[in-house]
């Protein structure tokens, strides 16, 4: 039975991964006398309680593999001693951090009523139709893209901010679109 | 230690007194007010989030959530007022708008606080005209199996399993309304204690794979009961359908299992139903046994007893009754018990499913039994064998041939046991009254649940007659006249009644003082 | 700084005037201008006297709640034996608004100090700073603000070689605009889920890993050293309408207006003036239609009200709204309001962290009825029902993201109720553009 949709708009693709099979073996990270080790070990006495490295060690993770994986987050909780179902929970709650793999560039655009007001679904439309992501959420044939929607990116007097991957670009018109992927190799 | 301070105050025009800190949901159960509550339960820590539990509080500016308020001197408080119903309704409205019409295929159903509540106090329709969420039902694994469209996120089972059972199993997934209960892919919910989230659940979220379509809850009798399943004596309601136990649920009690008991207890209950019994008197006629009636079956037994030695073997699930009148025709007894692995709830102080899986090894103990693991070593050449209520399962029965002359008082005949002279059929657990003794010394009471097959009769009845008929006592009429002459007669029980009992039980005059473990009313903020 | 356009002569850059400028971002370029001396002026002080001045400024929180910094800080008890926390919010996630990014960006070192003047004042050797996690830039510079400041002795087991210990660090978020809210701050902080507490106990007395803590916004914090530099009286009297509001706001200027941008004016100034001249006016061949002041949180302003404004927390509340975060969305009528208010319901229902029955269900149906009524199958009961929504999203739940989900509806409602019923009657919204002169 398929579930029932809702009607009009742009659809927000939920970021969720149920659905999402690895098959891939995840390769563990913060092994001793790693770098991404070290970087955690640092990260911890910040903090009177361990947990606390939680955000931050989910980072690196993703940081290092692309994406969060159920084993990425097995490995996290061991480490922090806490249990894998407690780690999807936050995981889970936060937007930023992919539990699927996406495609080489992640691009984030913001359709938030400021920007939606200056034309950002113009935008979003944009890439989807020169990327040839098929919709949001959804990595383009060639792994190279995946498009998504977000909400208020915090740069609304820059419309339309979007970020590709770790940068951040400010105003971004229908116009501008080919020659920012042109430049992304 | 410091004397607690006394707040006053009025809730729903009732006065009321109760220790600073109390919240305003605690103080008004105290006056026999229920504020309706989802998220809230005394045994978990506080968390707020249902909304259905808000109050007026005259001249504050909004209207406060009572399970997590503290109360305060001079507080008027109205839980039925327009503001506060109108508060409920448009929670109740809220959580209707997602959840699907499924009242006719959900367990849940009359024994769902989401259906009573709207019932009570909801709108009689709704003005949702938008596609529902939907998610697929989800097997969490152990027995318990998850609804998420049904799921109203009270966040019960979680803080259960995270803050009582210490493994935080279960977590909030996702955001929103796409928020659901989620588990990580692999790890089954198997704790020992897991399938308390069930009972938990207000709703038909989370539901027992056991009872999963067995019964409408409006079918089934319900009695107060204690599980027979191992020494902690967890209290429970026994639940009866057509004379069949299909479910057990815990019943609080602050004294020994606060709201809780464990799954193996829990789903421990088809055994009460057994079908291959005894259920009829019988005495030995030639190689056969030959049903009859109970007067001549008493009668043989007591002459089979009289006058000679005898060596009782027993079961610890046989009642405190059973076993003090046992003890009376008896120069020696012992039991054995069945061992495992013993299971904590570590939230909740000392409760856990325990090694001895048997009701009341306590008792049988304190009467005089010896517990041994060689169950006949004791049983001398020539001496006259009762066996009762055991099976003998997997005990060397060549011992029998020691015996002169074997009796049986029991549900089952036991495999081993060829030559019995006499069969007195006794009920089971489920089927009669009495008391036990769980492991710090409890004297609790269970009370009839089914009614016992055939001619069974309960063990204490058999057990008076039969001293009745051995001239040393005529026969008891009720189990709590046996109880009383037992109370009289042994150190250990002296002081205690039924009536004193109650359905919290008491400990014996040798047991450990304690007080109660686990309060009533849990977790104030902060 | 009318930035990224040049001053405004009409606006007073005291905490933007650097924005732009590429050396300020340096410990070296910050201490070339200033930078610093407030911090050692600061750790010579008394941390109660520190406190005395805030109170005196009359600054309030620039985060969007207003409430006044200095009694804030004053709810931290020295002398309790427990480690306090001073934790910056600088999340900025509420659309419209987008001072802090520029704050940090241009100005990381502003903040490391205001950190540390305020760590100090209440008494805490460790600040966090949590920034959102989209906020790359303002990430990157202020981790090399904290490690300049930290190689240079400024901060760490030896402040300004006073001895005492001030240790700033920076925690990334991952995407959740509740975790502006201060208790959810914390939780995410704590590595939970950022889910808002319930208030009894405040944050002063239980708050992150259970210590007394305050949390305080970017702006705020930033506002702190110049209030040091020159003096109470100072900033108090940067005031054109009433007392209770002193001081210089950045405002975050977007939507359809001209030149958008993040400018900087005294508490009290006229909006019609800032509107019009300030930030330019309207978009070439449109007008204003309404605008949203303080952040989409706050009622909708049509623009007779905005006209008649004095930009300050009363002000705003005079004029049905709320200066909120100051961030200035304009709308014009090329828009059409149900759209847009369908819009901003839609991010809440994003947002909602799920804890609370009305705002996880409410914000979610909101967005759907409006949505439907802005495609043209909206029914008359509809209204209704959002009126009743909100009623029920607000003043009901642990925080107000409910309440800011229902502000939207209920005056976009009441002030705009033409375009409501035009398209329930199945007329069409048709945007109102004068052709191009």
């Amino acid at each position: 039975m398929t579930p029932p949709e809702t009607l009009g708009g742009l659809k927000s693709p939920d970021h969720a991964s149920r659905d999402h099979v690895s098959h891939t073996q995840h390769q563990p990270v913060f092994v001793a006398d790693s770098e991404a080790r070290r970087e955690l070990d640092e990260l911890i006495p910040r903090y009177p309680q361990k947990m606390a490295a939680l955000l931050p060690a989910l980072w690196i993770l993703q940081r290092e593999r692309g994406w969060v994986s159920d084993g990425g987050m097995a490995e996290v909780a061991k480490l922090l001693e806490l249990t894998p179902a407690y780690v999807k929970g936050v995981v889970t709650f936060y937007t930023m951090y992919h539990q699927h793999p996406v495609g080489k560039y992640f691009i984030q655009v913001c359709t938030t009523s400021p920007c939606g007001i200056c034309g950002a679904e113009e935008v979003a439309r944009a890439f989807l139709r020169h990327t040839k992501a098929g919709d949001l959420g959804v990595t383009s044939p060639d792994g190279r893209f995946t498009v998504i929607e977000v909400e208020c990116l915090g740069a609304c007097g820059f419309a339309t901010p979007v970020m590709i991957n770790e940068d951040f670009i400010e105003s971004v018109t229908p116009e501008k679109v080919p020659q920012l992927l042109a430049a992304l190799a | 230690m410091p004397e607690t301070k006394m707040i006053s105050l009025t809730i729903e025009g009732r006065p009321v007194t109760v220790p600073e800190g109390t919240t305003i949901l605690e103080a008004a159960k105290q006056v026999g007010v229920l504020i309706p509550h989802y998220c809230y339960h005394p045994g978990l820590p506080v968390a707020g989030v249902c909304r259905m539990c808000l109050v007026d509080v005259e001249k504050a500016p909004k209207l406060a959530p009572s399970c997590a308020t503290t109360v305060a001197d001079g507080q008027v408080i109205h839980v039925h007022n327009e503001k506060s119903l109108e508060a409920r309704k448009g929670v109740l409205e809220m959580l209707l708008i997602n959840h699907p019409l499924d009242c006719p295929i959900c367990d849940q159903s009359g024994e769902c606080e989401l259906q009573d509540y709207t019932f009570q106090e909801g709108r009689e329709d709704s003005r949702y005209r938008e596609p529902k969420r939907f998610n697929p039902a989800e097997d969490f694994g152990g027995d318990v199996v998850y609804v998420p469209n049904r799921c109203i996120l009270c966040t019960r089972c979680v803080r259960f399993m995270d803050d009582v059972a210490h493994d935080p199993a279960l977590n909030v997934s996702e955001r929103g309304d796409r928020a659901l209960i989620g588990k990580f892919e692999g790890k089954d919910l198997t704790h020992p204690w897991a399938a308390n989230v069930v009972d938990l659940c207000p709703v038909g979220a989370l539901l027992s794979k056991d009872f999963l379509n067995k019964a409408r809850a409006w079918e089934l009798d319900r009695t107060a009961s204690v599980c027979p399943n191992c020494t902690q004596g967890c209290n429970v309601i026994m639940e009866t359908r057509e004379n069949q136990v299909v479910r057990m649920r815990p019943r609080a009690n602050e004294y020994v299992n606060a709201f809780f008991m464990c799954d193996w207890g829990r789903l421990n209950y088809r055994w009460m139903n057994e079908k291959s019994r005894v259920e009829l008197p019988m005495v030995r006629d030639g190689a056969n046994l030959a049903p009859t009636s109970w007067e001549r079956a008493i009668a043989s037994a007591a002459s089979i007893l009289h006058g000679k030695k005898v060596f009782v073997a027993a079961s610890p699930m046989l009642s405190n009754e059973a076993l003090f009148l046992l003890t009376q025709l008896m120069q020696s007894g012992a039991f054995r018990v069945v061992e495992g692995d013993e299971a904590p709830l570590p939230g909740v102080k000392d409760l856990a499913l325990r090694r001895e899986r048997a009701a009341n090894v306590n008792g049988a103990e304190a009467l005089g039994f010896r517990k041994s693991r060689d169950l006949l070593g004791g049983l001398a050449q020539g001496d006259v064998l009762v066996v009762a209520g055991e099976d003998l399962d997997g005990i060397d029965t060549s011992a029998l041939g020691r015996a002169s002359a074997v009796v049986v008082i029991g549900s089952v005949l036991p495999a081993g046991v060829t030559n019995a002279a006499v069969v007195l059929p006794i009920a089971n657990f489920a089927e009669e009254e009495g008391t036990v003794t769980n492991l710090r010394g409890r004297v609790q009471r269970f009370t009839q649940a089914r009614q016992a097959p055939g001619e069974t009769r309960p063990s204490w009845l058999v057990l008076g007659d039969l001293l009745g008929a051995l001239g040393q006592r005529s026969s008891f009429f009720l189990p709590s006249d046996v109880f009383a002459q037992l109370a009289s007669s042994n150190k250990a029980f002296a002081g205690l009644s039924y009536d004193t009992i109650g359905f919290k039980g008491l400990p014996l005059a040798t047991a450990e003082a304690t007080g109660p473990k686990a309060p009533l009313a849990m977790g104030l903020t902060g | 700084m009318g930035y990224p356009h040049q001053p405004h002569q009409r606006e007073t850059t005291v905490l933007s005037r650097y924005f732009g400028v590429k050396d300020a971002r340096t410990l070296d370029g910050w201490k070339k201008r200033g930078g610093y001396q407030a911090l050692q002026k600061a750790l010579d002080m008394a941390p109660a006297d520190i406190v005395n001045a805030v109170k005196e400024s009359g600054l309030r929180g620039r985060g969007g709640a207003g409430f006044p910094t200095g009694m804030k800080w004053s709810f931290m008890k020295p002398g309790d034996g427990k480690p306090h926390y001073l934790c910056c919010n600088a999340d900025e996630s509420e659309p419209g608004t987008f001072k802090d990014r520029e704050l940090m960006r241009w100005t990381p070192h502003a903040l490391v100090e205001g950190c540390a003047i305020g760590a100090y004042a209440i008494g805490a050797e460790t600040a966090y700073i949590y920034i959102r996690g989209e906020f790359t830039e303002p990430l990157y510079w202020m981790n090399e603000a904290v490690k300049e400041a930290y190689a240079a002795g400024i901060i760490g087991k030896n402040a300004m070689g006073t001895g005492k210990r001030i240790d700033v660090h920076v925690h990334k978020g991952a995407g959740a605009y509740i975790c502006g809210e201060e208790t959810a701050l914390m939780n995410s902080l704590e590595g939970r889920r950022g889910n808002p507490r319930i208030k009894p106990p405040f944050p002063a007395v239980s708050g992150v890993f259970g210590m007394p803590t305050t949390i305080n916004n970017v702006e705020t914090l930033i506002a702190v050293a110049p209030i040091l530099m020159n003096g109470a009286d100072w900033y108090k009297n940067m005031s054109l309408s009433n007392p209770k509001s002193t001081g210089t706001k950045l405002y975050s200027v977007c939507g359809n207006i001209e030149r958008p941008g993040t400018y900087e004016v005294v508490m009290g100034f006229p909006f019609r003036d800032f509107l019009y001249d300030v930030c330019g006016g309207p978009l070439p061949g449109r007008k204003f239609k309404a605008v949203i002041p303080g952040g989409v949180s706050v009622p909708i302003q049509s623009m007779a009200e905005a006209e008649a404004t004095l930009m300050d927390y009363e002000g705003f509340v005079a004029q049905d709204s709320m200066l909120g975060s100051g961030g200035v969305i304009l709308i014009d009528d090329a828009q059409s309001m149900v759209a847009v208010i369908a819009r901003i319901a839609r991010f809440f229902a994003h947002e909602s962290c799920a804890q609370c029955t009305q705002c996880r269900e409410g914000t979610a149906w909101t967005t759907k009825i409006l949505e439907r009524i802005r495609d043209g199958q909206g029914t008359t009961e509809d209204l209704d029902t959002l009126l009743d929504i909100a009623e029920q999203m607000t003043g009901k739940t642990i925080c107000v993201l409910s309440d800011s989900c229902a502000t939207p509806v209920v005056s976009g409602i009441k002030k705009f109720r033409g375009e409501f019923e035009a398209l329930i009657q199945g007329r069409r919204f048709h945007p109102v553009i004068a052709a191009v002169a």
